[in-house]
């Protein structure tokens, strides 16, 4: 009887320990959302700018640059994979990487091959247990990512796609990352990125037009050197994304662990005093029907 | 006399926005100087320094290392990959 008593107060400490842990990252990942989205607030005046720009150019002169031009016959994809480098986020990355396998299996549908690119450590390691091949891969800070790794991610994305295909180059990119559309609900996304498909949208009204810009040097140049920051532009900005989202998740699955932690120490505790109540009985039972044995 | 509004984005973060009388910008092919009025462009920047003069105050010069700008309905936006307020006295406006 004292052997199950022993039990269940180790069983309660190791919880309650836990639930220590699960509290502060919960603490911790609530205090970094808040900075995580100020910083995707940050990073719109930048993207809308840059956004209008490319469209502006793209729209008023016939250019046909490389970047914006669908080649006849895509033959091989890249697919940017965006997850996080720690767990302990729920489904968070499980989630992008099954969005990715459903993607990767439609490009190969369509015969392209694919070529996989992934940012964060539960992506690498996903990738080496099944030991297949990926491209490049970037881990670290993926719940604080750096516009440098973005411009870095954009100019390997950028070189292989500027490499003809028997060297190994690709026609098309996409990125798979997890939308963050509010605290309760963040949504893996899939994007294509290059080539770029310019819409010319509908002005609503007259000041919505974008007026006849001069540029300088020549339209060209200007695309040439506008198209490569919008593309980092994407991708920081999916990366942002991906961490506001990560973080979200990790509060939500550190609640509920934490919750489940607190379920746990109240039933282990009611056990452990049941077993001590049965032990009392029980040694009071002994004791009676000892002294009974001796006085008949 | 009408006035220029300029706003000033980094790719992490804002910069500066305010009114101006003047901005003067190094491109790729020269200075350029923009005064309220000018008809619309679009530019790439090239590595330097650019300064605004604002409707108030002193000039502030802003250190960039890239980037474009464009210029429309007396409307500027910078748009620099990495900028910095290069005047200590207006260092603190972000």
């Amino acid at each position: 009887m004292g052997a199950q008593i022993r039990v269940y107060r180790q069983k309660i400490a190791s919880t309650t320990s836990m639930r220590k842990i699960f509290k502060a990252m919960e603490l911790i990942a609530t205090s970094r959302i808040g900075k995580a989205r100020a910083r995707v607030a940050a990073s719109l005046p930048y993207a809308n700018a840059i956004t209008r720009a490319v469209s502006a150019v793209a729209s008023q002169s016939e250019i046909d640059h490389p970047l914006t031009t669908e080649p006849e016959k895509i033959r091989r994809a890249a697919v940017l994979v965006i997850t996080s480098d720690r767990g302990l986020a729920g489904s968070y990355s499980a989630s992008v990487l099954k969005q990715a396998e459903g993607l990767n299996e439609l490009l190969r549908a369509e015969g392209k091959e694919v070529k996989t690119y992934l940012v964060g450590r539960k992506a690498q390691a996903y990738f080496d247990f099944r030991g297949r091949p990926y491209g490049r891969v970037w881990t670290g800070g993926t719940d604080a990512p750096e516009f440098a790794t973005a411009q870095e991610i954009g100019t390997a994305l950028l070189e292989d796609f500027a490499t003809d295909f028997a060297e190994d180059g690709v026609d098309e990119i996409h990125v798979v990352y997890t939308r963050f559309k509010s605290m309760v609900t963040q949504e893996p996304t899939v994007i294509r990125l290059l080539p770029l498909e310019v819409v010319e949208e509908q002005a609503a009204s007259e000041s919505e037009l974008l007026p006849l810009y001069e540029f300088e040097p020549e339209p060209e140049q200007v695309l040439d050197a506008l198209l490569p920051r919008y593309i980092e532009a994407r991708i920081f900005a999916a990366m942002l994304q991906a961490a506001a989202s990560e973080l979200a998740s990790r509060q939500r699955a550190m609640k509920s662990a934490g919750d489940n932690a607190t379920d746990l120490i109240k039933k282990y505790t009611r056990l452990r005093n049941t077993a001590r109540q049965a032990e009392i009985t029980q040694e009071l039972s002994e004791i009676v029907a000892g002294a009974d044995a001796l006085a008949s | 006399m009408a006035e220029l509004e300029v706003e000033i984005v980094a790719a992490d973060h804002f910069v500066w926005s305010g009114a101006a009388k003047m901005v003067k910008a190094r491109t790729s092919d020269g200075e350029i100087g923009i005064l309220p009025g000018h008809s619309p462009v679009l530019a790439i920047l090239a590595e330097g320094e650019m300064a605004i003069e604002p409707v108030s105050g002193d000039r502030i010069a802003v250190v960039v290392d890239g980037g474009f700008f464009s210029v429309d309905n007396n409307r500027v936006v910078i748009v620099a990959d990495n900028a910095q307020l290069g005047d200590a006295a207006t260092a603190g406006i972000r």
